[in-house]
């Protein structure tokens, strides 16, 4: 279907269904419940989970294909984020324009960029992305400030020409007058589940951001990209220039980036210089790895992972710890709670790192890695348990 | 002239800071060939030794004074330091009033633990794997420490006031000749300048004019065959990780006075001391010196007010700039070796 072939197009509708049920799925836990905690089926929350899951897709493309480690890929997202308010700012609330503009002044920059850092390779790259991330954020912090609005942020005043702004067009972001806030509530019995227009519109996207990341890994222009991350010295050698390539993917990468500062924006105008730092580029950087680099789907489930886990856990307080260790004895429970009170809240970062670590030094491939050994030792098992049932062993060959 | 030389001073110290992270950052590079990414943090663990010396040092006891009453008539509730009591007023006040100095006797130790503990249990299993994988988990324990530090001192900058005697300012104009009152610069600062020399050059010393120094060294050049003389060369270069972090410490524990440690100092100085690493040329110790104070001083030429009136903004991306010149045009760095990380 659609040019892909039957394991791909199995992987792009099972993300299709995922994502399209999502406020079921996020939603497991009845309203009011001692669970309800671990709901994260409401759309803000949502929506980051797309946007990033953008985002992350994006960097794969270049990280996962070409293994070029760029540490400064939120530069395109900030980019991409303050195309998008000025698009608010001059035209008017509706967000395709503004999300079109993200995506071709990011694409521009990053051509910028790209040109100037691919002509290192390792941690020199690292270093030059890292160097020219730094450069935007420091100028969007301070010079810039006329376009960038600095310390306080981009955001839209009732004083902005807005040219396209009729006299009954809606003041906040919409979609040719589907506002993005707007939310559907549907109660079922004691659940409620959350549908919002923004979170489909982003939702939408990513599925064509997915489509379009499954057709470059599989087109020639991706086993090229593969090619040169196993021995770029090679090609180079058979005569073949790769730079153009390399280049092409970290403009697409990019401009991913871009859309994906284009939409956090049309969710909620406004951009700051802080997502243009390096630990934001650091945090895209974990979701894949987190999720497995090279891989379809790891990205997504990296960033969707990243999201939800530091929702949850900056949500839990000593209060809930001594709910939930209620059944120990007074002074183990206390002690449980003194164990695993640094981890939590405001700890979250600190389990981060620690869960980063981990991924890296024992599971290079990420979640995906891992589910793939899970499945490959039940596999196993079973045809172990299979041929036990036969009462007979293999004869030796 | 003189506003000159009053930027060269003010880049010293903070090129001195950067020339001592990027001191250890090759040393490390050069030696087991690890990118380390937690360096920073290293600097940042040795700023909060300072600062946890000097908390250690003014655990106080209460006591009522009796012939005294605060302004609600109550007997004086009056603050004493142990130190105080048990070395006597005058000794136990001097005592901590050079916490900071003292730290470095207490830092070094500690940072040498941790670095050791850090090359045993972590870089070592990264010899073999990718730069990029050992940027990663360095970048990993970067935030695992820093999170420690946050959760143990909280989130603010804690001052560490150096020695009372420092604390005043020099007046190097009068010594060059100027008027009074053209070049103040403060004492700590001079301080910390003359200290990273001292430190550079031991560390110069010890590798240039010992034996340890001239196997570590030959070690660098060629490992294969160092170990094939039937020397432990690991052993060797994870005591040089040790001494690496016992150099980002000591000059975190002295700069702790310049600028109150914060969790956060650690990654600043790193990625401007990454930039300095790479403009310096990978792999080499004099580069990375030479491009610490270059970038320090640059950096400080650059926020003078005649130049960012010329042109805006220069001041905060000056380092990068620079970074991205010399990549660009000399891709070893300004002394970088042949056939170091080179694909």
């Amino acid at each position: 279907m659609l040019g892909l072939n039957k394991r791909d197009t199995t992987l792009l509708i099972a993300v299709a269904i995922l994502t399209l049920f999502a406020p079921f799925i996020l939603n497991p836990f009845p309203e009011g419940s001692a669970m309800a905690q671990f709901n994260a089926g409401y759309p803000d929350l949502m929506q980051r989970f797309v946007i990033f899951g953008i985002f992350a897709v994006g960097f794969n493309i270049l990280f996962g294909l070409t293994g070029y480690l760029s540490f400064g890929h939120a530069a395109f997202l900030g980019v991409g984020s303050y195309s998008a308010v000025w698009m608010f700012k001059l035209l008017s609330m509706n967000v395709l324009p503004a999300i079109i503009l993200a995506v071709i002044v990011s694409g521009m920059f990053a051509v910028v960029i790209g040109y100037i850092s691919l002509r290192r390779s390792g941690i020199y790259f690292s270093i030059l992305t890292l160097a020219f991330a730094q450069m935007s954020f420091a100028l969007a912090y301070s010079v810039l400030t006329p376009i960038t609005n600095g310390e306080t942020g981009l955001q839209v005043y009732n004083d902005d020409p807005q040219y396209l702004m009729g006299p009954d067009s809606p003041t906040a972001t919409n979609l040719f007058g589907l506002e993005m806030r707007s939310t559907y509530t549907l109660d079922i019995g004691h659940w409620s589940f959350d549908f919002n227009a923004g979170y489909y519109m982003c939702a939408l996207i990513m599925l064509i951001a997915v489509y379009l990341s499954i057709r470059i890994f599989r087109s020639p222009f991706g086993l090229m990209l593969k090619a040169v991350k196993s021995n770029q010295q090679r090609m180079n050698y058979t005569g073949l220039n790769t730079r153009p390539y390399t280049l092409a993917a970290f403009v697409i990468s990019g401009m991913y980036a871009g859309l994906a500062g284009g939409l956090m924006a049309s969710m909620d105008p406004l951009a700051g210089a802080e997502r243009m730092q390096w630990t934001a580029s650091g945090e895209v950087v974990l979701m894949t790895i987190l999720g497995g680099a090279g891989t379809l789907i790891g990205p997504i489930l990296g960033a969707g992972f990243i999201k939800y886990f530091e929702n949850i856990f900056s949500k839990i307080n000593d209060t809930v710890l001594h709910q939930w260790f209620a059944f120990l004895p007074d002074g183990l429970e206390d002690f449980m709670v003194f164990i695993v009170h640094p981890f939590i809240g405001k700890g979250w970062h600190l389990t981060l790192g620690l869960l980063f670590m981990m991924v890296v030094i024992f599971l290079p491939g990420g979640l995906v890695e891992g589910g793939q050994r899970i499945s490959a030792w039940i596999r196993r098992r079973n045809t172990d348990d299979a041929e036990k049932a036969n009462g007979k062993t293999k004869p030796a060959e | 002239m003189d506003a000159i030389i009053l930027q060269i001073l003010n880049g010293l110290d903070k090129g001195s800071a950067y020339a001592l992270i990027a001191l250890g950052l090759t040393l490390i590079f050069g030696t087991l060939g690890v990118v380390n990414f937690a360096h920073g943090a290293l600097f940042m663990i040795g700023a909060f030794c300072a600062v946890t010396l000097n908390k250690i040092l003014t655990i106080s006891y209460i006591t009522i004074d009796e012939t005294r009453t605060d302004f609600l008539g109550n007997p004086l509730k009056v603050e004493n330091t142990y130190i105080e009591r048990w070395f006597g007023p005058e000794i136990g006040s001097a005592i901590i009033d050079w916490s900071v100095p003292l730290a470095i006797l207490f830092s070094i130790p500690i940072m040498v633990a941790i670095g050791f503990i850090m090359e045993r249990g972590l870089i070592k299993h990264f010899y073999r794997r990718d730069h990029a994988d050992q940027i990663l988990v360095t970048f990993g324990l970067a935030i695992v420490l820093q999170e420690i530090i946050k959760y143990f001192y909280g989130a603010n900058p804690i001052p560490t006031p150096a020695p009372e005697v420092f604390r005043g300012s020099f007046d190097f104009g009068m010594l060059l000749g100027f008027d009074p009152n053209v070049i103040i610069y403060p004492y700590w600062r001079l301080v910390y300048f003359s200290f990273s020399a001292l430190i550079i050059g031991a560390v110069f010393a010890f590798l240039q004019f010992t034996t340890f120094g001239m196997v570590v060294r030959a070690g660098m050049a060629d490992r294969e065959t160092v170990g094939l003389l039937g020397i432990n060369i690991d052993r060797r270069f994870t005591i040089m990780f040790g001494i690496a972090a016992a150099v980002a410490g000591m000059a975190g524990v002295m700069y702790a006075p310049i600028n109150s440690p914060n969790y956060h100092m650690g990654m600043d100085f790193l990625v401007l001391s990454f930039v300095v690493v790479v403009v310096g040329g990978m792999g080499s110790l004099p580069g990375a010196v030479l491009a610490g104070f270059l970038l320090g001083i640059l950096e400080s030429f650059a926020s003078m007010n005649e130049v960012k009136t010329l042109l805006p903004g220069i001041d905060q991306i000056i380092i990068y700039l620079v970074a991205i010149i010399i990549l660009l045009t000399r891709p070893r760095g300004l002394m970088g070796r042949k056939g170091v990380m080179e694909e």
